[in-house]
């Protein structure tokens, strides 16, 4: 299973201020600790809403807007994807992260699972299997 | 709270395993220990709460257990001096695990996991519940789902293991040098049977377990952290990324097989191809000398990097399934060399080489020499030549499905009425 573990931005990191040495360090470290591990897929700082846009889509109209925006608790300043067994797993590998603005700075990772391609596999297939699940289980208790 | 437990012991188990194994000298009996340590948090942890640092309260828990079970005599004598060590660092500590801030006695210790799990005394069976129990940290019930067998018959396979590590008293020891070289083939032999497992149609169940491709990619993943120099490890990695990157197309909606060249490639993974790539030019820079997992990974890149089947380099692809043919001589290398060449300088180039394997006894059986024949003759225009090699070639298939192709493309052969 893969999960986007979306980092929330923060006034600093809207500012462009790029983060101090003490924050960088444990997160670097712990951005390895997670590849060591196998979990890491990747893991990417996003630049300040003032560099970026955003493009509306409405009535078959697209409309372009220019950062910054507003709601900097709403707006996304990096992202891991994980790949790993269980969404449990995913919260106790975000658990282990360094506070990302440093432990004055409230700062909120929200998680969230990927689709995946067997999401959209007929369903008579993933029952098909199940069964053949079912069969071993059913066969290993007589 | 059972789940978080549960992810936790994922997180943790390999590092505690392997921990306790150096202490004890006895896998037996570090997996004892630490399957004790799990007990003990399945009753505190839901009163107690979830310590802040689940991975030194696990290790501490084992080493007091261990302690008990050596004022038992429980332990042997092999064990006192490295636990005697181990207790007095920790006092030195205050008590507390330094946790895993000396990685080198981690990775050292995870290694050395790595190569008992694999070890060559043991059956493949054993090898694989081994390694993805111990390093990937799976409940014999997950394992037991994986690879669609009972899950005593998992549990059998782990104690049959530990027994013959036991009995054959292997020396639990990181292997150095040559030795390291030779072990390491057999670990990478594991994984890549895990990975297979889940990828290709085996034992006559045609379904892909995405989850067993997942479990082989992260113990690549840790390989290659626990073992950066090494070009095959790089290489075994860079096959499985750009082989999963293919999953979800190789399968119709209808459920039907698609072969690579007809697949959509709009749903090719494409970060995993990116990995794959990174992964492979890595395992090119360690070694100039490509091994069979780095030549097989260039031979997935080179679809990897086609935008369009058209725009496979062909003539890459022959030169690789030739230095694979160096390295492992295979009639069946030479057969997919021949379709490269053929796809590369035209049918006719293919079919000389073709028509060199037809004498070669190992291939007497193989359905897919006469059914390449048949499509190069097709495509020269021999058409009841053709013909004759696609029959012959659905008489040899086991498989229904490629049977009747077999038979379809035969009855395009003859003339129509």
């Amino acid at each position: 299973m893969r999960f986007m573990a979306i980092l929330k931005a923060s006034k600093d990191s809207e500012t462009g201020v790029m983060p101090k040495a003490e924050l960088v360090k444990p997160m670097v470290e712990f951005n390895e600790q997670m590849a060591r591990a196998g979990v890491l897929l990747a893991a990417e700082g996003l630049q300040p809403s003032s560099r970026g846009a955003r493009v509306r889509f409405e009535k078959g109209k697209r409309t372009v807007t220019d950062g910054p925006f507003a709601e900097t608790q709403e707006l996304v300043g990096g992202f891991w994807l994980l790949q790993v067994k269980s969404r449990q797993e995913a919260i106790e590998w975000i658990k282990r992260a360094p506070s990302p603005f440093g432990d004055d700075t409230v700062a909120e990772v929200e998680i969230r699972e990927l689709f995946e391609a067997s999401d959209f596999l007929p369903p008579e297939d993933m029952a098909r299997l199940e069964a053949l699940r079912a069969e071993v289980r059913r066969k290993q208790s007589r | 709270m059972q789940e978080t437990i549960r992810a936790i012991w994922r997180i943790e188990s390999p590092k505690l395993v392997a921990g306790l194994t150096r202490m004890v000298r006895d896998l037996g009996q570090a997996e004892e220990l630490a399957q004790d340590a799990l007990v003990t948090a399945l009753e505190r942890w839901p009163e107690q709460g979830v310590p802040d640092n689940p991975g030194a309260w696990l290790m501490a828990t084992a080493k007091h257990r261990a302690i008990d079970a050596l004022r038992r005599g429980k332990l042997a004598e092999r064990s006192h001096a490295e636990l005697g060590q181990e207790l007095e660092g920790d006092q030195a500590h205050g008590g507390v695990d330094p946790d895993a801030a000396l990685d080198d006695t981690v990775g050292d210790d995870l290694l050395r996991l790595v190569f008992i799990a694999c070890h060559p005394v043991l059956s493949s069976e054993g090898r694989v519940a081994l390694t993805l129990r111990l390093l990937g940290g799976l409940t014999t019930e997950e394992i037991a789902r994986g690879f669609l067998v009972p899950e005593p018959t998992v549990a059998q396979r782990i104690v049959r293991a530990k027994r013959t590590l036991s009995e054959a008293s292997v020396p639990f020891e990181v292997p150095r040098g040559p030795e390291l070289t030779s072990r390491l083939a057999s670990v990478l032999e594991v994984v890549y049977l895990i990975f297979n497992e889940g990828h290709s149609a085996t034992s006559g169940n045609a379904w892909v377990r995405p989850e067993l491709c997942d479990d082989a990619l992260r113990l690549g993943r840790i390989l290659a952290g626990l073992l950066p120099d090494e070009a095959e490890v790089q290489g075994l990695l860079a096959l499985m990324e750009l082989q999963a990157s293919r999953l979800a197309a190789r399968v119709s909606p209808e459920g039907e097989p698609v072969l690579l060249l007809d697949q959509d490639r709009g749903r090719w993974d494409h970060l995993a191809i990116h990995r794959g790539l990174a992964a492979l030019a890595r395992a090119e820079t360690l070694s100039p000398e490509r091994g069979r997992y780095t030549l097989q990974a260039g031979l997935a890149a080179c679809h990897a990097r086609a935008n369009r089947s058209e725009d496979t380099d062909w003539r890459r692809i022959a030169e690789l399934y030739r230095a694979l043919g160096h390295l492992e001589p295979s009639p069946v290398v030479e057969l997919n060399r021949a379709v490269a060449v053929a796809m590369a300088e035209g049918p006719a180039a293919g079919l000389t080489l073709v028509d060199a394997l037809t004498r070669d006894p190992a291939l007497r059986r193989y359905h897919l020499l006469p059914s390449v024949r048949g499509d190069l003759l097709f495509k020269l225009g021999r058409l009841s030549e053709a013909g004759a090699e696609f029959e012959r070639a659905a008489a040899l298939t086991r498989n229904e499905r490629e049977r009747a192709l077999l038979l379809g493309r035969a009855a395009r052969c003859r003339p129509q009425a």
